[in-house]
């Protein structure tokens, strides 16, 4: 019988096999579907990783070395090269691989650490033919780092988060055009830093307000137009844009990977659209954790590493605790709350991560438990994209009610 | 450059800077704090920035290594080392932290290797 059995070896199942090996678990087997560890950070060669987690800047495959380097400490089973297809309520995993085909283990505890995959031009509606040349740019970034493989010549990117702008200076480093940036939104969702370094570098314009009308091409793409959009998201006629091109670049959103759970009927959070966990990232379904990319999507590897380590600690001390839950509810100007639910069975600290809905020079966050004020606290100029924290100890939620979370503009 | 249009990075506020030159002074405008003054003024004189990328490998699991330089590199020369980079081939093992390219185009900067990778043949 397995402890602990965490299921995706990127930053979050290492992490959180460590919290699970250093806090009393004997057993621990992590499963990984790709040749190695480290997920989605092998791919991502630029550096601004690390900085809170090792105090130090790292780029993508350096955290992931040093995660590894930590886990060599420890006696655990990596099974690279296997898929886990299924997990049930009763903690059986199922995996396949090329050497033991068919396999189902029993473990006492699992923790879902699967990543998110890359929203599609199908998940966007992007109208037009089916063409070659229309990627994600996760995928074309681990075709161009991993395998050397350049997707483009000229290139339009959708999408202004930070992968995308990175893909920008990448692509444009490496020789091809990138001809500009279209973002629905009326602001980017990138660091100023990655709209410094990546688009005003390198001479490529940023189109708010816009996004892609038509896709034209043979086969292979060969032209995208965009357009501006009203308040209402919809293209307005006259202000179309033509672009001759043979490589349209999607940066358009990630969803967690969580079909494992949702399977199982695990209860979700509407909000993230990924699972909803209590605070020990128990989800819905008892002795099953899910923490990282797949529990929702983390600018920041540091945080996603102090989180599943918390997961991983909180699998490996896995008991039927029957202490009260009550829920975490997002109000005014908060889109999301992460975790979901509180259980109230001690004096820990639990840290509460949200986004507002949009930005916000000066406000007030204001936590409620009913109609008591539990804490107010003055922010400065919040944005969507960026996540905000705030650690509380559990001995200030005294009953029952649901938690509240809401951001008052201040004039 | 007379005139460079950017945005402030210091802090998250992101001030839209205006820095112009007249007669060998520079005037930092849009700025809300003072910082903002020296950041603009850098960004038209010197800008540096660090240079992550990837070269050649044999022997190894994937056909790229990524690299980093280990100091910032100014602006203008991130396309010559991109170049100086076309042509650079290893071969497996290599360990994080090994210097692949030292003191590239005289710069002072060493290219670093940003992880390790085995010989797998
Ligand atoms: C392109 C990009 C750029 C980023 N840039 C930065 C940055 O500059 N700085 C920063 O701090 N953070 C950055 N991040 C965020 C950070 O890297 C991620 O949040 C973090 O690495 C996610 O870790 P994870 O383990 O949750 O997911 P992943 O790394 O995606 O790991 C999930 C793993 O699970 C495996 N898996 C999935 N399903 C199965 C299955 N059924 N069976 C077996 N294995 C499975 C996958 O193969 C994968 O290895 C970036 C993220 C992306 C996508
Ligand atoms: S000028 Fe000052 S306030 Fe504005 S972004 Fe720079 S540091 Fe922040």
């Amino acid at each position: 019988m397995i402890d602990v059995c965490i299921i995706g070896g990127g930053a979050a199942g290492m992490s959180a096999a460590l919290g699970a090996l250093e806090n009393g678990a004997q057993k621990v087997m992590i499963i990984e579907k790709d040749k190695e560890l480290g997920g989605i950070l092998n791919q991502c060669i630029h550096n601004g990783f690390g900085m809170h987690y090792f105090k130090e800047e790292l780029t993508g495959p350096g955290f992931a070395e040093k995660l590894q380097e930590k886990l060599k400490n420890y006696d655990l089973d990596i099974k690279l090269d296997t898929m886990c297809v299924k997990i049930t309520p009763d903690k059986e995993v199922h995996y396949i691989n090329g050497n033991e085909g068919y396999q189902v283990i029993k473990a006492k505890s699992i923790v879902l650490a699967t990543g998110c995959r890359e929203r599609t031009r199908y998940q966007i509606d992007i109208p037009g033919k089916r063409l070659a040349g229309i990627v994600t740019a996760g995928l074309a970034q681990r075709y161009l780092n991993m395998d050397g493989y350049l997707i483009g010549k000229k290139v339009f990117i959708l999408g202004s988060g930070d992968i995308g702008l990175i893909m920008a200076r990448r692509l444009s480093l490496e020789g091809a055009e990138v001809l500009g940036v279209a973002e629905l939104m009326p602001y980017s969702n990138g660091l100023k830093r990655n709209i410094v370094q990546c688009l005003i570098d390198f001479n490529i314009p940023l189109y708010l307000s816009h996004t892609v009308v038509d896709v034209k091409g043979n086969g292979r793409l060969e032209q995208v137009t965009i357009a501006q959009v009203d308040e209402k998201f919809q293209p307005i006629p006259g202000t179309e844009k033509v672009f001759d091109v043979d490589t349209l670049l999607l940066s358009v959103g990630l969803i967690p990977e969580i079909k494992l759970l949702t399977d199982q009927k695990v209860q979700l959070n509407p909000y993230t659209k990924g699972i909803k966990v209590l605070d020990t990232f128990e989800t819905s379904i008892p002795g099953i954790f899910a923490c990282g990319n797949a529990l929702h999507v983390h600018d920041l590897v540091d945080y996603v590493s102090l989180e599943s380590y918390d997961a991983g600690k909180h699998a490996a001390k896995y008991s039927n605790d029957n202490s009260p839950v009550v829920e975490v509810v997002p109000k005014n100007n908060v889109r999301y709350v992460v975790p979901n639910q509180v259980k109230l069975n001690n004096d820990e600290e639990v840290m509460f991560k949200y986004r507002v809905t949009k930005p916000i020079d000066k406000g007030t966050l204001v936590i409620k438990q009913g109609d008591k004020v539990i804490k107010e606290m003055k922010k400065f100029f919040l944005l969507p994209s960026e996540m905000e924290t705030i650690t509380l100890s559990k001995s200030v939620f005294t009953d029952t009610d649901n938690i509240t979370f809401e951001v008052r503009i201040d004039e | 450059m007379n005139r460079l249009d950017t945005i402030c990075t210091i802090c998250p506020r992101g001030c839209r800077l205006t820095v112009t030159k007249e007669n060998d002074q520079y005037n930092v405008q849009g700025n809300f704090c003072k910082r903002g003054v020296d950041y603009g003024i850098k960004e038209i004189t010197r800008p540096v920035r660090k240079l992550t990328s990837t070269v050649k490998i044999k022997g190894a699991m994937y056909s790229r290594l990524p690299v980093y330089t280990d100091n910032e590199l100014p602006k203008e020369m991130l396309f010559d080392v991109m170049k100086a980079l076309e042509n650079v081939e290893v071969n497996a093992p290599v360990k994080a932290g090994d210097v692949i390219v030292a003191n590239v185009l005289n710069t002072n900067v060493n290219i670093i290797s940003s992880r390790t990778m085995n010989n797998i043949e």
